[in-house]
């Protein structure tokens, strides 16, 4: 890994985020803000993703497509995403050229017009978006089975909203959403690559500190939801000849000693993953137990976990998908069979050593993309603390095999936890 | 681009290269910067040598490399790997058999020798080949549900009429079943051959070291296979307009793909149909199309256009997804934009701006390993020399917009088009 991060914050609250890496003339410019759809309420569902897309409609001195213009031409490339606990902006260009962004997401930050007309235009793009994804069984899927894991949390809604809140939301309900999170002391920026850390923080104090402190708190009252009351299963039926199985349990929140021993966990049990949604590479997760259990034995053809890391408690999911001439209920039985071997102490030395080495593996693919290391210092601080990435090796480094039977016991609770499937219509399955 | 952002370029002077006595030819970078290693591989072997009535079998037969060996299980196999981290990944494209690995810069022995075993020793046993077999027509399950996955088997079924390049690489489910071991083991022993296989490896390793383990791991490989080039002619463009939908049950949105032929790799217009469709489908958010498509319309969430070339053929598709209602109005709005595109030379500013973008973004493509690797096995695959990426700003700066608009109009014809969607919408066959 390259070197540790430097933080400073600015007067208006802003915490700007350096990173000095040499490899490559690049630099990697990430804007943060503590807003998702965690923020969220009933009516109003999918208003931080299309506030996103609003900030590409431009500003008074950018209007739409000049901003896009001056980053493309430089050969840089841009985007955004929303997730559940934050938004980002996010531009990688040549090294001598990153005062495009900053100059971009200052504006962008405190002046981006939310014109009528242009909202009209985006909420039949994000219809479609929408749209797309319900083409997708797994999303279908998903969004079932997360409404089902949770009572009153926002964590229960999609990213994108339901379909009729946007159909409803206004122009001012965006704007409102804007002014309300979009500011400095509700932002992290995170900044690697190819530059000076004096210099670069002198030019970012200089620009950045004169955006004005607006709007309310952004803080909000969201009460974090533990254990699964009871557990259910649900059923989704529609077009194919695939099925999918979700179980979908409650997870730590990231700031947990117990994230840590889930990592591990889910590495165990279906294989390594990164936690990083950019870049990192994979690692096969044939030796995995569930893969050996359920696809060796030709119950199902695919087998996968997904941990997130979040601010409050979300979910652990594992999901194997089959044909509908197997048996769904025998693959639940299977999965809940090979947990209880874990809660009963069957985790070796060399399994978690193992994990562990994968996760280096990972963290060293990553470490070669400028913009991944940029990712890792923002998305970290938006569940909590920069460091929480430096010390991520050494978390992992001090879990034991007491650790992991105790989280197995807490988490992967066979009573707690939601079971969805996915199956064609009018195909007999478990 | 200053001459900062020249480093690390790979070229003649850093790129080392060796070949085999067996016809294997070895490509090493060595990037220190980094703690792992990327190796990317091709040879013979690719879904265009498919009987028609075994489409899928290339597929099939690459699939099955990491499912053991005669010296080593499957589980052995990645226990080895996932143990240290590592990956190796075997797959097919038309063209070619591919293998793709990556792992701590300690640890490149084991790819090389995994590497090694499976292309030579393969078991195929019956036990693997069935499990395969299922998962395959599982996959296959999924892509005739998915929209975009049938409207690109659509597009190239009908710009490739009776051509391999029209059937899918992974078959079709009828196909996998009726394939045989025996059709994996003739297939494996006729067509793979160190004689036409480029390896490269990027990454925290010398020379010495990779032409070490060339030589140990490569150089017993024999050659017994005759190389198979695919020798059917490329069909003729379509003479006008072919539309074609395929309907799936219970979608919300259609996707939707145009295309048509556009030059092959080493072709001199190449060149001004890449940067052109920047222009026309890629820049800032998609070009003009995602302007017109997306950003005026609000029609579709994603439009834009992409070219690929090979050897032999390219082509050039336009591709959207809307909602069912859209379908014809963003055809017609993508039609218009070609015919603006063929008719008259694109603007000096979009020029400029085009080749600014592209020759900005090379050291972002070739940040990584995986990026190092893949552009030099381009330089080695199409013979274009290994000064190419050092040439590169120099031939994007070289072309005109009379170059663009020339090279246009020889491939792109608004009224001659395969145009394939699925989705909501009854079939068009």
């Amino acid at each position: 890994m390259n070197s540790l991060a430097n933080k400073h914050i600015l007067e208006n609250g802003l915490t700007i985020l350096t990173k000095e890496i040499h490899h490559a003339p690049l630099i990697s410019h990430w804007i943060w803000y503590r807003v998702g759809s965690r923020n969220e309420i009933a009516g109003k569902t999918g208003i931080s993703h299309w506030v996103e897309h609003m900030q590409f409609k431009g500003t008074p001195k950018y209007p739409i497509n000049i901003l896009d213009a001056a980053i493309s031409k430089v050969g840089g490339y841009w985007n955004a995403m929303t997730h559940l606990d934050w938004t980002t902006y996010y531009e990688t260009l040549p090294a001598d050229k990153v005062s495009i962004a900053i100059d971009l997401e200052i504006d962008r930050m405190a002046n981006s017009v939310f014109d009528q007309k242009e909202t009209e235009l985006e909420r039949t793009v994000i219809i479609s978006e929408r749209e797309g994804n319900e083409n997708e069984p797994m999303f279908r899927l998903s969004e079932a089975t997360r409404s089902a894991a949770f009572n009153q949390h926002p964590y229960s809604q999609q990213v994108i909203g339901e379909m009729q809140d946007l159909r409803m939301i206004s122009r001012d309900n965006l704007y409102d959403h804007y002014q309300q999170y979009y500011t400095p002391g509700n932002a992290v920026l995170a900044i690697a690559g190819d530059f000076k850390t004096e210099d670069l923080i002198n030019e970012l104090t200089l620009k950045y500190a004169d955006i004005p402190v607006r709007g309310g708190s952004s803080q909000i009252n969201v009460t974090p939801e533990n254990r699964i009351d009871i557990g259910d299963q649900i059923t989704v039926e529609g077009p194919g000849d695939t099925v999918y199985v979700q179980i979908s349990y409650r997870a730590p929140k990231a700031t947990s000693d117990d994230f840590f021993a889930l990592i591990v966990l889910d590495s165990l049990l279906t294989g390594p993953t990164s936690l990083s949604m950019f870049g990192g590479g994979s690692i096969s997760n044939k030796t995995s137990r569930l893969y050996q259990k359920l696809v060796e034995n030709d119950l199902s053809v695919n087998i996968s976990g997904g941990l997130q890391a979040t601010i409050d408690p979300f979910l652990y999911d594992i999901l194997a998908i089959t044909s509908p001439d197997k048996d769904a209920q025998l693959i639940i039985k299977s999965i809940t069979e090979e947990i209880d071997r874990i809660q009963n102490n069957s985790v070796s030395q060399a399994e978690i050593d193992r994990a562990i080495k994968q996760a280096k593996a990972l963290f060293a693919y990553g470490s070669e993309s400028i913009t991944n290391q940029a990712f890792w210092m923002g998305y970290s601080s938006m569940f909590a603390d920069y460091t929480w990435f430096d010390a991520f090796i050494d978390n992992l480094e001090k879990i034991t095999k007491n650790r992991i039977l105790s989280a197995a016991q807490k988490y992967l609770n066979p009573n707690h936890r939601i079971i969805g499937i996915y199956r064609p219509s009018h195909k007999e399955n478990g | 681009m200053d001459s900062q952002n020249m480093k690390n370029i790979p070229g003649s002077d850093t790129i080392s290269t060796f070949t085999l006595e067996n016809g294997a030819t070895v490509l090493n970078f060595s990037n220190l910067n980094s703690h792992s290693i990327y190796m990317i591989g091709i040879l013979n072997g690719g879904g265009g040598l498919d009987p028609s009535e075994k489409t899928g079998l290339a597929h099939f037969t690459a699939n099955l490399l990491s499912r053991g060996t005669k010296n080593i299980s499957f589980s052995d196999f990645h226990s080895q790997l996932e143990s240290i981290g590592a990956n190796l990944v075997f797959s097919c494209g038309s063209q070619h058999a591919w293998f793709r690995g990556k792992a701590l810069a300690e640890d490149v022995e084991l790819l090389f020798r995994l590497t090694s075993d499976s292309l030579q020793y393969p078991s195929f046993s019956q036990e693997y080949i069935e499990r395969l077999r299922n998962q395959l027509i599982a996959g296959l399950t999924i892509r005739d549900q998915d929209t975009s996955e049938m409207a690109s088997l659509l597009l190239d079924q009908h710009l490739f009429p009776d051509h391999p390049y029209g059937q899918p690489i992974d078959g079709y489910t009828e196909t996998i079943q009726s394939i045989t071991r025996s059709d994996i083991i003739q297939f494996h022993n006729h067509v793979y051959s160190p004689a036409d296989m480029i390896i490269v490896i990027a990454g925290a390793v010398d020379e010495q070291e990779i032409r070490d383990l060339s030589e140990k791991y490569f150089s017993t490989w024999k050659i017994d296979a005759a190389i198979q080039p695919i020798n059917k002619l490329i069909p003729l463009p379509p003479a006008n307009i072919i539309r074609k939908h395929k309907f799936i049950e219970g979608k919300s949105q259609v996707d939707l793909l145009m295309g048509c032929f556009s030059p092959v790799r080493t072709s001199p217009d190449y060149m001004p149909v890449f940067i052109g469709n920047n222009i026309l489908g890629q820049f800032g958010l998609m070009g003009r199309i995602g302007k017109v498509v997306r950003s005026k319309s609000g029609l579709a969430y994603y439009a834009s256009s992409s070219v690929s070339a090979w050897s032999d053929v390219g082509t050039w598709e336009f591709s959207a997804g809307v909602n069912p209602e859209n379908v014809e109005k963003a055809i017609d709005l993508i039609r218009k934009e070609m015919k603006r595109f063929v008719k008259s030379p694109v603007t000096d500013q979009e020029l400029d701006n085009s080749k600014s973008h592209l020759i900005g973004r090379m050291p972002m493509s070739l940040e990584s390993n995986a990026g190092l690797a893949n552009a030099i096995l381009t330089m080695q695959r199409f013979k274009l020399g290994f000064d190419y990426y050092q040439k590169y700003i120099g031939q994007i700066k070289s072309i005109t917009v009379k170059h663009i608009l020339t090279a246009a109009q020889r491939y792109l014809h608004p009224d001659r088009l395969v145009i394939t969607s699925a989705g909501p919408g009854e079939d068009i066959k």
